[in-house]
């Protein structure tokens, strides 16, 4: 299926194409200047180009609007991530009846934050204790609580990760610097209807007197994937 | 359908790769792509499963070669064109065939906030009822249907305990190929990590993956 039937005569012939339609446009597409040029993933040079192409394409036919694709990205980038989920997290921490909603009905609960919207709609938050260690994958595609923890990290949709966690938690743990005592019940959620999983980390010790913000600042994305604990800064001091 | 998505289990991929402060889009190009795929399913000429479907049914090699945003770069270049909406030399061109009649967009500055809140179906239907209980011994049947499914490789044929029951969902298997939302209960299932794995699995651990009631049968 698709293009990638296509021989390299075609493709070429694709690329010129592209690459032409690109500087003919007359559609204004908004080129974003904060470009990390990254080397960890084998992407052609000529993607950019392709995409560009793909957009000024879809705006000259009408089919999308450029204004509300900016304003989807700002999204992702700047309203949505992992300090949503921190939040719900150090809430749960402080106050209990919040943490029971939160683990009962957790779409309610995350609602009462004010984060609610596309895959987060059935969240479910599981929680961590001395005895049970929680960890999410999706090992078909890349399912994340996207209102809680924003858009998933490279690694959480790279291959090792979706293939291991389920067959070898404690490794993919270890590799996190999480080493769990053989008595702490590891339990693997896989992702593959339209659930999506919050690990609720375990709150630790030497937080007693702080306020939820502080707390908040503690919890990372990766202890909410539940592939790290939450814990203190090196200094031990306060956030 | 079996392809290398299903990654479950698999062994030989090597560590996880982590970058420290990841940004959320690593190239503007990949902010782009994420937003043409959801705007252009806004048309609802396909669904969440379809879009599944056209990645698992990349080229095995080209689905691990290449990076998720590429992967979805392929999938709606080879999507518009199959649904119309883009000819195929429309993209080798990069211009609308000439006497093409401008569309209005549906995914605006207006409706994308109801479009990104729209969420996923799923409800309580008291009509369609669950198969298995709470507490319920199943197995998951050993199906290799060369479609759409969320049934990973993994989990066939092994035996597990109904956790939960999270209501009524749209059966994927169906609904990628326009078949029907065919709407059933799906349930967190606890498969012991020995039962998938073996003895030498740690005898404390678990798997729970969520099911639909077609995936499941009496033990």
């Amino acid at each position: 299926m698709g293009d990638s039937d296509k021989g390299a005569v075609d493709r070429r012939e694709f690329l010129k194409g592209i690459a032409a339609g690109a500087v003919t446009g007359a559609t204004q597409v908004t080129v974003h200047t904060q470009d990390h040029q990254h080397d960890h993933q084998d992407v052609p040079s000529d993607l950019a180009l392709r995409v560009k192409a793909l957009e000024s394409l879809l705006v000259e036919k009408g089919l999308v609007d450029s204004s509300a694709l900016d304003a989807l990205i700002d999204t992702m980038e700047h309203k949505v991530g992992p300090r949503n989920g921190a939040r719900v997290v150090a809430r749960a921490w402080i106050d209990q009846a919040y943490k029971k909603r939160l683990l009962e009905d957790a779409p309610a609960a995350i609602a009462e934050m004010g984060y609610s919207s596309g895959q987060g709609d059935h969240m479910v938050v599981v929680e961590n204790s001395p005895k049970v260690h929680n960890l999410i994958v999706c090992t078909l595609c890349s399912c994340y609580p996207w209102p809680v923890l924003g858009l998933p990290p490279v690694w959480y949709k790279s291959a090792p990760y979706r293939s291991r966690a389920v067959i070898d938690p404690r490794g993919i743990l270890r590799e996190f610097g999480t080493t769990l005592p053989d008595e702490v019940e590891v339990r693997v959620w896989d992702s593959t209807a339209e659930l999506r999983y919050l690990v609720l980390p375990e709150r630790p010790s030497g937080t007693e007197g702080m306020t939820e913000e502080q707390l908040a600042a503690l919890v990372t994305r990766d202890a909410m994937v539940g592939v790290t604990r939450v814990t203190l800064p090196p200094s031990g001091g306060r956030a | 359908m079996n392809s290398v998505h299903d990654m479950g289990g698999q062994q030989g991929m090597g560590p996880v790769s982590y970058e420290k402060d990841e940004p959320v889009f690593h190239a503007s190009w990949e902010g782009r792509i994420y937003a043409l795929n959801r705007a252009m399913r806004a048309w609802r000429k396909w669904s969440l499963d379809t879009d599944r479907y056209g990645l698992e049914t990349m080229r095995p090699l080209d689905y691990l070669r290449m990076s998720y945003y590429e992967r979805w770069a392929h999938r709606l270049e080879a999507q518009l064109v199959s649904f119309g909406f883009v000819t195929r030399d429309e993209l080798q061109s990069g211009t609308p065939a000439p006497g093409t009649v401008r569309a209005t967009p549906v995914f605006t500055l207006a409706t994308a906030s109801s479009w990104l809140n729209r969420g996923i179906p799923s409800s309580r239907e008291p009509a369609i009822r669950p198969s298995f209980k709470v507490g319920q011994r199943v197995r998951a049947r050993n199906i290799n249907p060369t479609g759409h499914t969320r049934l990973p490789r993994y989990a066939r044929g092994k035996a597990g305990v109904i956790m939960r029951d999270h209501g009524v969902y749209v059966f994927p298997d169906t609904n990628a190929h326009f078949q029907g939302e065919n709407r059933q209960h799906v349930y967190s299932v606890r498969f012991t990590a020995r039962e998938l794995w073996g003895d030498s699995a740690s005898q404390r651990d678990s798997v729970y993956i969520d099911m639909w009631d077609d995936y499941l049968e009496r033990l």
